[in-house]
Order: C-alpha cells, then sequence, then structure tokens
C-alpha cells in the first residue's frame, strides 16, 4: 500500500517535472530575436572576430536549425548530459554558476520553511490555550500584521530601522572578508551569524498565517469530548494537549508543506534582491534584465524543481508517517 | 419549519422578536447580520470603501499633479498648523525657506513664520480630465495660492508624495480588481468543467492545477514579464501584467468551484432541472452558482490582496509597470537603496498604504468567511 502511493506520487512528480521542462523552454523561447544572434550580438559588441563556421557550428550546437519541438527535445539530451547551456553575460557554462548559489538558496529556504514550524506550533498552541488573554491578543495581532506585509517590503522596513537606529548594515550572508574565501569553519560560523535576518524575513508571512490555522485547530480540538474526558479521568493539563489534540491539530499544518515551500522560493527571490543575498535570486534577476534567456531560463527550472521534489519528499514522509494518506484518493 | 414561515402571515400589525425575524431571514440577510457582529471587518471594509472611492476620483483627492515637478526637493512631510502666535486658528501651513545647512552643505528647508497659507477645501487647482473624460479643475484640498502642502513630503525630482501615492492607488487597486475578475472567469470556466462534468476534463485539469501550485509564484512571475517588450504601451504593459498575475491565481478559484459542485450536483433539484431540459450550463450558472456565490466571494477576497502585492513586488523590482505608469510598486523603487531612505523615510509612506489594504482585504475576508458559513450562529 505504502508503496504503490510512493510509486503514485513519484510519476505524479515526474509529469510535473516535464511540464517544468517545458515552460522553462518557453521561457527560454520568449524573449525577442534567438539566442545565437543575441549572443553574436554580444560577442561582436566585446570585440571578438567570428567567422560563418564558428556561428554555424553555434547554431548547430544549439540546435537552432532544427524545427521547435526538435529543439526541446534536443534542450532536453543536453541537459542529460550535463549541459545546460552558457550564459553569455557571464561567459560561463550556466550549471557551474548555478551549482555555486543553489545550495546556499536551499539552506536559506530550508532553514526558513523550519523557522515558520518552531515559530508557529508554539504560539499557535499557546495562543489557543490561553485564549483571549494578552499573549494570544499580541499573537494575533501579529498574525494579521505579518500576513499583510510582504516579505521585500518587511527587509526594506528592517534594513532601514536597524540602519537608522544602530547604523548596522543588515544584509548579505557573509563578512566581507568571507565573501571570495572558499568554505572553513570560521565561514561557515559567519554564515550562521547572518542566517537569522533573512530567515526571519523570510519566514515572517508564512509563520503568521500557520499561527492562524494552529490556533484555529487547536480551538476546535480542545472542545471535543475526548479532551474532557480526559481531563475528567485525571490526565495531567500539559499530557493531555500534547498526546491527542495537537497530534489532530498538527495535520493540517504538516500537510501545508506543498504549497508552503513554493511560497518560501518565491520570498527568497525576491528578498535575495533586497538583502543582497548571494543565492539564485540576483542571479535570475540579473539573467532577465539582460535577457540571459539560458540562464534565465534554467534557474526558473531549478527553482520549481525544488519545490517539486520538497513537496514530493515531504509527501512521501507524510505517508509513512500518517496511514490515512496513503487511502486518500483511493476511496 | 412551516411554523415559522406563518409568523409573518398572522403577525398582523404584530412586531416580530428576535428570534423570529432570525427565523424569517433570507440567507442574504444573515450574512449582513453576521458580517455587522464582525467589528473589525465593518471597520475595514469602510476603510476598503474609501480607499477605491478616492482611487476612482483620484485627480479630484490629490492637490498637486503627481507628474509634475516642483523646485521643493526631497522635502520632508509637512504639519498643518492649526495655532498661530498662540491663537488657535482655521488650519494652515507656513511657507518654505530653503537654507544650506552650514556644517553638511546640504539643502535643508524650514518654516518661515512670516508667511502663511490656510488650507481649504474644494480649492481650484490643476487642470485634469476624470476618467478621462470629464475635464475639472476642483481638487478636495489644497492650500492658498503660493504656499506648498507636502502632506507625505516629496521626492528626489519634488513631486508631492502624496499625490503620487492616491494616483498610483489608481492603478495598484484596479490591478487586483481586473486580475482577480481574469482569474474567476477562468476559475468559473475551467472549475465547472472539471467538477459537473467529471472524467477525463476533471483528471486534465486538476493535473494543471497542480502543477501551477506547485511552481513558485514569483520566479516565473519575472521571468514572463521580463519578456514583455520595452516598446509596448503603457496599457498593454499593465493588461499584461493582470494576465500574468491571474495565471496562477485561477487555480484557487477553480478547486473551491469543482469543489462545490462535485457537492451539489448530486442534488434533487439539479435532476429534476436536467429532467426539464434544462442546458448544463444554465443548470450552473442559475441553479448551481446561487448556491456557493457566497463562498466564491470569500475566495474572491481573499484573492485580491494576492494580485496586488504581486503587482507591488514586479513593478518594486523593476519588472512590472515602468514609469511613466505610477503603482505603489513604482513609488517603492525610490526606497530600494537603504541610504535613501534612512535619510528620506517618507519614500516608504506607499509600503504603508500597501500593507492597510492587504490588511483590510484579510479582514474583511475573514469577516465574509465567518459570516457565510451556514454552520455558525
Amino acid at each position: 500500500m505504502l508503496w504503490q502511493y510512493i510509486l503514485r506520487r513519484v510519476l505524479l512528480a515526474i509529469g510535473v517535472l516535464l511540464a517544468i521542462s517545458l515552460m522553462s523552454f518557453i521561457l527560454i523561447q520568449l524573449p525577442p530575436g534567438d539566442y545565437i544572434s543575441t549572443y553574436i550580438a554580444v560577442l561582436r559588441q566585446q570585440g571578438a572576430l567570428l567567422d560563418q563556421r564558428t556561428i554555424d557550428d553555434l547554431t548547430r550546437e544549439y540546435g537552432l536549425d532544427k524545427p521547435l519541438p526538435m529543439q526541446y527535445l534536443w534542450w532536453m539530451w543536453q541537459m542529460a548530459h550535463g549541459d545546460f547551456g552558457r550564459s553569455f553575460e557571464w561567459r560561463r557554462p550556466v550549471f557551474d554558476l548555478v551549482k555555486e548559489r543553489l545550495p546556499l538558496t536551499i539552506a536559506v529556504s530550508l532553514s526558513s520553511l523550519l523557522f515558520v514550524y518552531i515559530i508557529a506550533i508554539p504560539i499557535g498552541l499557546y495562543s489557543a490555550v490561553k485564549q483571549y488573554s494578552i499573549g494570544d491578543y499580541l499573537a494575533t495581532v501579529f498574525g494579521f500584521i505579518g500576513m499583510a506585509t510582504p516579505s521585500f517590503l518587511l527587509a526594506l522596513i528592517l534594513m532601514w530601522f536597524m540602519f537608522s537606529r544602530f547604523g548596522v548594515s543588515i544584509g548579505g550572508l557573509f563578512s566581507q572578508q568571507f565573501q571570495e574565501a572558499p568554505w572553513s569553519w570560521a565561514k561557515f560560523v559567519d554564515f550562521l551569524k547572518h542566517l537569522p535576518v533573512p530567515i526571519i524575513v523570510i519566514g515572517m508571512s508564512g509563520a503568521a498565517g500557520l499561527i492562524r490555522v494552529m490556533r484555529g485547530g487547536m480551538l476546535d480540538e480542545l472542545r471535543r469530548q475526548y479532551v474532557t474526558t480526559a481531563r475528567a479521568k485525571g490526565v495531567s493539563e500539559s499530557q493531555l494537549l500534547l498526546k491527542y489534540p495537537l497530534r489532530v491539530a498538527l495535520n493540517p499544518i504538516v500537510s501545508t508543506i506543498g504549497w508552503q515551500l513554493p511560497a518560501i522560493v518565491s520570498g527568497e527571490t525576491i528578498v535575495s534582491l533586497v538583502l543582497g543575498l548571494p543565492t539564485t535570486g540576483p542571479l535570475l534577476y540579473r539573467a532577465l534584465i539582460s535577457q540571459d534567456s539560458y540562464m534565465a531560463g534554467s534557474i526558473v527550472m531549478f527553482l520549481s524543481f525544488l519545490t517539486v521534489v520538497g513537496t514530493l519528499l515531504s509527501d512521501i514522509l507524510l505517508a509513512i508517517l500518517d496511514p490515512r494518506i496513503r487511502f486518500e484518493g483511493k476511496r | 419549519m412551516a411554523e415559522e414561515t406563518v409568523i409573518p402571515l398572522m403577525g398582523g400589525r404584530r412586531k416580530l422578536t428576535q428570534a423570529e425575524k432570525y427565523y424569517a431571514a433570507s440567507q442574504w440577510q444573515l450574512i449582513r447580520w453576521k458580517f455587522g457582529r464582525h467589528k473589525l471587518a465593518v471597520v475595514s471594509l469602510v476603510v476598503l470603501v474609501i480607499l477605491y472611492t478616492v482611487a476612482f476620483c483620484a485627480p479630484f483627492f490629490t492637490p498637486y499633479n503627481g507628474a509634475v515637478k516642483s523646485d521643493y526637493v526631497n522635502h520632508p512631510p509637512m504639519g498643518i498648523h492649526f495655532t498661530h502666535e498662540g491663537r488657535l486658528t482655521w488650519p494652515f501651513v507656513y511657507g518654505i525657506k530653503k537654507d544650506v545647512d552650514p556644517n553638511t552643505y546640504q539643502r535643508i528647508f524650514t518654516d518661515d513664520p512670516s508667511t502663511t497659507y490656510r488650507l481649504k477645501f474644494f480649492i481650484k487647482g490643476w487642470e485634469y480630465k476624470l476618467f478621462g473624460l470629464i475635464p475639472g479643475n476642483l481638487h478636495f484640498f489644497g492650500v492658498e495660492k503660493g504656499g506648498y502642502l507636502f502632506l507625505f513630503g516629496s521626492d528626489d525630482l519634488g513631486h508631492d508624495v502624496f499625490s503620487r501615492v492616491v494616483q498610483a492607488s489608481t492603478i495598484s487597486l484596479s490591478i487586483g480588481l481586473v486580475g482577480v475578475f481574469l482569474s474567476f472567469i477562468l476559475g468559473c470556466i475551467l472549475g465547472g468543467i472539471s467538477g459537473f462534468y467529471g472524467g477525463v476534463a476533471d483528471t486534465a485539469i486538476q493535473r494543471v492545477i497542480e502543477f501551477l501550485i506547485s511552481l513558485p509564484n514569483l520566479p516565473v512571475w519575472m521571468a514572463l514579464s521580463a519578456a514583455v517588450p520595452n516598446t509596448w504601451s503603457q496599457v498593454r504593459v499593465y493588461l499584461i501584467i493582470t494576465v500574468i498575475l491571474s495565471i496562477t491565481g485561477w487555480c484557487g478559484l477553480a478547486r473551491v468551484v469543482r469543489g462545490k459542485l462535485l457537492e451539489l450536483r448530486e442534488e434533487d433539484y439539479v435532476v429534476a432541472a436536467q429532467v426539464a431540459g434544462t442546458s448544463d450550463w444554465s443548470i450552473i450558472l442559475n441553479h448551481l452558482l446561487p448556491g456557493f456565490a457566497s463562498y466564491l466571494i470569500v475566495s474572491i477576497t481573499l484573492a485580491i490582496p494576492g494580485m496586488i502585492l504581486g503587482e507591488t513586488a514586479l513593478s518594486f523590482i523593476g519588472l512590472g509597470l515602468r514609469p511613466p505608469t505610477i503603482s505603489w510598486g513604482v513609488l517603492l523603487q525610490q526606497a530600494q537603496n537603504v541610504r535613501t531612505i534612512t535619510i528620506y523615510p517618507w519614500l516608504l509612506t506607499p509600503a504603508i498604504v500597501v500593507i492597510i489594504t492587504v490588511l483590510a482585504f484579510n479582514f474583511v475576508g475573514d469577516g465574509l468567511r465567518d459570516a457565510a458559513d451556514p454552520y455558525v450562529i
């Protein structure tokens, strides 16, 4: 049963991945003019001499002499061999550039996701147990304002506040001396020091929303009769909360990873621009501005892959943890 | 049930009691009552009505034309004074004196107490055409000739920030409505097909929705809007941005429509309509849609802020609407730099307006959701 479920989810995810690759291919084709003519124009501008042979070679390398569906297949074939095209702005293979930054994007996104849950679950729980207390009102206000403030504005406001009040400029993921340095323990510690600000900024709106969900779910559960029964039987209050209602209330929270992750990757993209993080966001932005189409298309593809694979993994994990999910859709 | 419906008939002149009124009320009346009890939602609704009225008649509510420069560059927000030389007077502003800071050599502005300009309502000012048709020069407020009123300060070209925020609201607020309207049509058609017919069409549409939902919105929006040619006119860019925002926006609505249709299509009255020979679309539109219209209104209300934020984000990074079009996102472009906003923090005012708008939509949506739920009294 479990294997069947996993197989079905994996097949579905493969379909989605194919659709994403098709979409990315369309994104690459979207800008006016084909890639080679732009590339040649850039090379000429930089003073390179190009004869017709080189141009023909390039055309063949990118498969531009073929009809569009064939071009798509050719592009897929090249990707299967680790060739994602070249960035003409950086004059380097796209994959090399993405490889440098994607791990940082993943690190920041995953820690933000973790932050969302670590913040939302205890606060939501507290809010529900101590309904209409000062803490609950504070959490509610925080929840609503957090949901209404888009992450890039929060980043902007936070930067302004820190800079004008304390003269500290927040932003980036590394201090000056570590920016170009290879990874070391000292660099890692520096990285951890810079991590909280982007994590809080990116995770805020997600956490704010989940606090509401958690509070609502928990309040519903606390009204149930089994809670009264347990209380009547003398189960201690903390054990009573943690053992049953919390687990039920957690369900809708955990099953929202599927839309939490895309939202976080979206947020990361724009927050990294404002805070100047060396992740894929600024890379994508520059590629779009300079119409570096293979670069832009590939980054969108990688980011989408990231969310799909992340969702798939969380779904499988959930199915292992919660047997009811395995049977869903089989009714 | 029969007993309650009789009450108004035999009641005659007798006033209905509270409980009787409740039972005799229509569904929409119930929703209105329940919504009215949600105070925050009512206040938010008022805020939204004001925002949209101001946005709709933007030129009337702006003391200055946001596109016209003035000599006063980066002027901080001005206070309106109520007392002059210790006496309470009609609200006024002081004249502006330009000075140079002797230490930093920066230009500073100081109040000139010798000149005062009174605040006036329904004052004649710059010429405009309301809705592009009706010419006018009347403005809700302004100060006497010769004076300047920078309620939210001025920017680096001397534009009045307040006027620009108001003028931008026309674009920013309408993009939410137009985008949701597109999403609504797409969501109803595709969700309708999906829920009413089921089968292959349902499976296909569900897969498309799953695909679109799993995408990180912003990078895709960025890539799509970056492909919009520079040569396009303002109106075309505006339309294409709304289309781009709706590409992912319809999914949520389609899911609501589908879910409700699946639930309702087995009802007896649907079978009755089918037997009577009513066409499928007529059944969906005339018999099923009214059954879950309240749910649709809730999800529409909750979808609008997402659209507004999407446009703001895209324009903010320079991939959405472009100047000379002004939207809140375009205005916030000026506030990208920390050093700029540290010196001129009033450039962040569009951000506050954005947050207030989204907050109001969320509260109204919450209130409507509670009100539309028939199982909670």
